[in-house]
């Protein structure tokens, strides 16, 4: 399920309009992935504190949003252009691919949170289908 | 058996009794509360089910059209079921989940794509009141929802 050049025009238009709270939304979906989606906290077994608004979470809420930005300008290219991230998820993260939907539903329900007006169901579709391409980028190199 | 907190018991009774099923089915201009509209729109392939609904060639036409509006309100008051049934969603689920698998031919995916779009509905609608504990206790029940749903198709 390819962008097209309206999926591509909606997906710059909500994340220019994000970008200034993305580290406060990605803490938040990934605070709610390890609260709801319990299994995933088995990636981060290293970490003191799971919980909402802790520190490992805020900090890496951020990183994760920050990469997922920097995507939306590659989106022309998303297995080139996250190919060395893919190389890292898959040699030494090696995180189950399931989990970046998991993940994508939350960052879906925070950005409805935060910015209903603008989350309208087109704007919804374009980034669902964002989300799933970066996830296959993301799994490329996985085997 | 499902086994539910009291706290899970009571936060998902509150969003029932804050939900008003008409105003979430309606279509607005922004289109982004609107249940049943988001799901045809984000998964255009579950527009297969309504053939005989008429027009729903684009948004604009899905947004206008009143079958899918009432067809949305009776659909969450499907869920009424559960609420009433907690401890036992499966069997009251039975006749319905035949329903869906005998009569309506609905592959029971859908019913996991319709409750992601219902749950991010209700965090537009409730915003930061939409806490990750209201999110796992309401995700657990449209689990329980979907599992039994699905459970009479063979």
């Amino acid at each position: 399920m390819s962008l097209n050049a309206k999926d591509k025009s909606l997906i710059t238009g909500i994340w220019s309009k994000i970008s200034s709270k993305a580290p406060e939304l990605g803490a938040e979906a990934l605070g709610r992935m390890l609260t709801v989606y319990p299994q995933t906290k088995t990636y981060f077994s290293h970490w003191a504190d799971t919980s909402p608004g802790s520190a490992p979470v805020k900090k890496h809420g951020a990183v994760i949003m920050a990469a997922i930005g920097d995507a939306v300008t590659k989106m022309d290219d998303l297995v080139g252009g996250l190919s060395s991230l893919s190389e890292l998820h898959a040699f030494k993260l090696r995180v189950d691919p399931a989990n970046f939907k998991i993940l994508a539903h939350n960052i879906h329900v925070t950005i409805a949170m935060y910015f209903p007006a603008d989350f309208t169901a087109e704007v919804h579709l374009a980034l669902d289908k964002f989300l799933q391409n970066l996830a296959l980028a993301l799994a490329e190199r996985y085997r | 058996m499902v086994e539910w907190t009291d706290q899970e018991r009571t936060l998902i009774a509150n969003i029932f009794a804050n939900l008003d099923y008409e105003d979430i089915v309606k279509p607005d201009v922004s289109c982004h509360h609107s249940l049943c509209l988001r799901c045809l729109i984000v998964y255009p392939w579950t527009q297969r089910y309504f053939g005989g609904f008429g027009n729903l060639y684009n948004a604009d036409a899905i947004m206008n059209n009143p079958m899918i509006s009432a067809h949305g309100v009776k659909i969450l008051h499907g869920l009424d079921r559960a609420v009433k049934n907690m401890d036992d969603i499966k069997n009251a689920y039975a006749t319905l989940s035949e329903l869906h698998s005998e009569k309506l031919h609905v592959d029971p995916d859908n019913f996991r794509l319709l409750s992601d779009c219902l749950s991010i509905v209700i965090a537009s609608k409730m915003g930061y009141d939409f806490t990750p504990d209201l999110q796992a206790a309401w995700q657990k029940f449209l689990t329980v929802v979907v599992f039994a749903l699905g459970r009479q198709y063979h």
